[in-house]
């Protein structure tokens, strides 16, 4: 009250004629917004409470109820806008760095969208991806230089490990912690079935998950947890996370509330203890550094894993992928400041970082221009949305897309960027039992797999517009874009044609 | 015989199906309509605590006891489902007394209700199992 009150930001409209207080909304909402008044027999709503979910929006079966944002505003100012002084006085409250989830929701430019694909007429001829065969797999490692022949003149096929891909998606680094036990099997078991890799994050790999080893990328990160022999040697790859695009340059910080259970036993450290990662590796203060913990992992796993090396998008990227490049590693994912997290400082995540489009485009461009694009895979992620965001990528450059938010949303995550209280009404980023339950496997993995099915149908339908029948056809194809509402400047460092040219 | 399985791992113990049964038995074509302001007489039940729920309703057994404990024939078996025809049915509750699932209850008019499988309404198949968000509750062949 007070000095310390700030009026809610949603309201809970409740259509009187349609709610039959079936409860549903009460029972369903962790939050508790919703209760029953059994004096005045009416549903009432507590909005301060109200994250915006629409938990309780999509269980009301008679579609009584509706969030808004709420109209009470503060006097209108473009420099002072309603959540930056609402921020200054939750901080005048707490003292405390501010906390956000999943990635940055301010309106900074997304150059997907200034981006616009090929198609062919008249004189190259479009391919039906129905008709005709079409070609979406990708390898990702490193690539020999030129063809070796041996004594006899045969071709040598001893290649670095690969994985291989049915299609250019993979999902990316979500910790088990992070989020949910049934999350993870839901990625899990939808990677198996689409032939392609999830990414355990930095949480370790739960014992019950070994058995998704073919599909899994294992992660080592600063604070090392869960990390063992059996580990490394469990998955298709190893990623060594450098930072995360939500936050470039801070680590992680899972509170002890959630390190319970199985939490504690795959993470490797003592239940109810805050698992803390530092900011940096504090192993790795150079390439030189970074090359060494490369050739452990891969002495460690015999040579048999590629190695990814994670970096977020940051101002001297392609300098920093050369470097990468250079060390020995198989893999780059760059990760864009759009990316999510579980939690973040809100100023890191929505001021620290570049878009991964222009991230792509300078380092794809900087490791040709130096002959070692063939050294490693270029993966990308930090909010790529739909199929176009792929194919564009590919043109620009990259060899395969992580996902996150999007296999999220397919396990009905509704972007309330909330994940920090662990308080997840669809039962992904908690790890309350009676909310990790919400989100049942057999239907998690099932909307994954559509998701990605549903993608690769359309960037068959993409590729086919532009008269390619394969996807490596298409990669670093950057004829195939052109851009508009771009400057000068971005237009170089895409090196692509406005539209028109 | 296709039959309505529980699975209490997945129940939130949401409520929504017996929002649904109510409603398909209702005859009406709105839900607000059927059921605002009034007791409903769901044909499944949720049954649990804090740490666990579960639906509870008839099993359409192969040897069903409440059958046999009819005193006026109400219930009987049609293609594996038992049915119940409530103008016979005088209200003495044996049914609901040798039911070893608890699966039978009472209607706003004191007769004897049981689930179904939404064969004699127009919901076509179960809305318990159509409503439910989580797949605790299917509808299939075991």
């Amino acid at each position: 009250m007070g000095i310390e009150y700030i009026y809610p930001e949603f309201e809970v409209v409740r259509n009187a004629d349609r709610c039959i207080k079936c409860g549903v909304c009460q029972r369903q909402c962790a939050n508790e917004v919703h209760k029953l008044d059994e004096d005045l027999n009416v549903m009432l709503s507590d909005e301060a409470k109200c994250v915006n979910c629409q938990r309780c929006v999509a269980l009301c079966p008679t579609r009584a109820l509706k969030i808004v944002k709420s109209d009470c505003r503060l006097r209108e100012n473009a420099n002072w806008s309603d959540s930056t002084i609402k921020e200054v006085y939750k901080q005048a409250s707490s003292g405390a760095v501010l906390l956000s989830s999943m990635g940055n929701p301010n309106p900074l430019p997304v150059y997907w969208d200034r981006i616009l694909i090929n198609a062919s007429q008249v004189t190259n001829p479009p391919i039906d991806p129905l008709r005709e065969p079409m070609e979406t797999a990708v390898f990702l490692g490193k690539k020999p230089e030129k063809i070796q022949r041996d004594e006899n003149g045969k071709i040598k096929c001893e290649l670095a490990p690969q994985i291989k891909l049915p299609v250019p998606i993979m999902f990316s680094a979500m910790s088990y912690g992070s989020i949910s036990y049934n999350a993870h099997e839901s990625l899990a078991r939808a990677a198996r079935e689409l032939g392609i890799c999830y990414n355990t994050g930095e949480g370790g790999l739960h014992k019950d998950f070994y058995e998704y080893g073919p599909n899994t990328i294992v992660q080592v990160a600063s604070g090392r947890f869960g990390v063992h022999e059996n580990y490394l040697n469990a998955g298709a790859a190893i990623e060594i996370k450098m930072g995360q695009g939500a936050k470039p340059g801070i680590g992680g910080h899972l509170p002890g509330a959630k390190i319970v259970g199985d939490v504690s036993k795959t993470r490797m450290i003592p239940e109810g203890s805050d698992a803390i990662s530092p900011a940096p590796h504090h192993d790795i203060y150079s390439i030189e550094d970074l090359r060494q913990l490369v050739f452990s992992l891969k002495e460690a796993t015999n040579y048999k894993k590629p190695i990814i090396v994670k970096v977020a998008a940051v101002h001297n990227i392609a300098a920093i992928a050369s470097g990468i490049a250079r060390s020995g590693a198989d893999i780059i994912a760059i990760d864009g400041f759009r990316g999510g997290t579980g939690a973040a400082p809100t100023r890191i995540r929505d001021n620290v970082g570049i878009p991964i489009e222009l991230a792509l485009a300078s380092v794809d461009q900087r490791l040709r221009d130096e002959g070692i694009r063939n050294n490693v895979s270029l993966v990308v992620g930090g909010s790529i949305r739909c199929a176009s965001d792929v194919v564009k990528a590919i043109a620009l450059g990259a060899d395969a897309c992580y996902i996150a938010t999007s296999a999220l949303l397919a396990l009905g995550c509704h972007l309330c960027r909330t994940c920090q209280t662990g308080k997840c009404n669809w039962g992904i980023a908690t790890q309350r039992p009676e909310l990790v339950k919400r989100l049942n496997p057999d239907i998690g993995y099932q909307r994954l797999v559509n998701l990605v099915t549903a993608w690769q149908h359309e960037i068959k339908e993409l590729m086919g517009a532009m008269g390619i029948n394969s996807i490596e056809a298409l990669k670093g194809n950057r004829l195939m874009l052109r851009g508009v509402n771009m400057t000068e400047k971005e237009l170089e460092i895409f090196n692509i044609s406005h539209a028109g040219e | 015989m296709k039959r309505v399985f529980v699975n209490e791992k997945w129940c939130l113990g949401c409520h929504l199906c017996e929002y649904n049964c109510a409603f398909a038995n209702s005859g009406l074509d709105n839900m607000a309509k059927a059921l605002k302001d009034k007791k409903i007489y769901p044909r499944i039940r949720i049954e649990g605590d804090e740490n666990i729920n579960y639906a509870v309703s008839c099993r359409h057994c192969t040897d069903p006891m409440c059958v046999k404990s009819c005193i006026t024939g109400a219930l009987s078996i049609e293609d594996g489902v038992i049915t119940i025809s409530q103008d016979k049915c005088v209200g003495c509750l044996t049914c609901i007394l040798v039911c070893p699932y608890g699966c039978i209850s009472q209607n706003e008019n004191s007769v004897a209700q049981k689930c179904e499988l939404c064969l004699k309404n127009s919901a076509g198949e179960p809305a318990c199992v159509k409503g439910c968000p989580n797949n605790a509750i299917v509808y299939e062949e075991r």
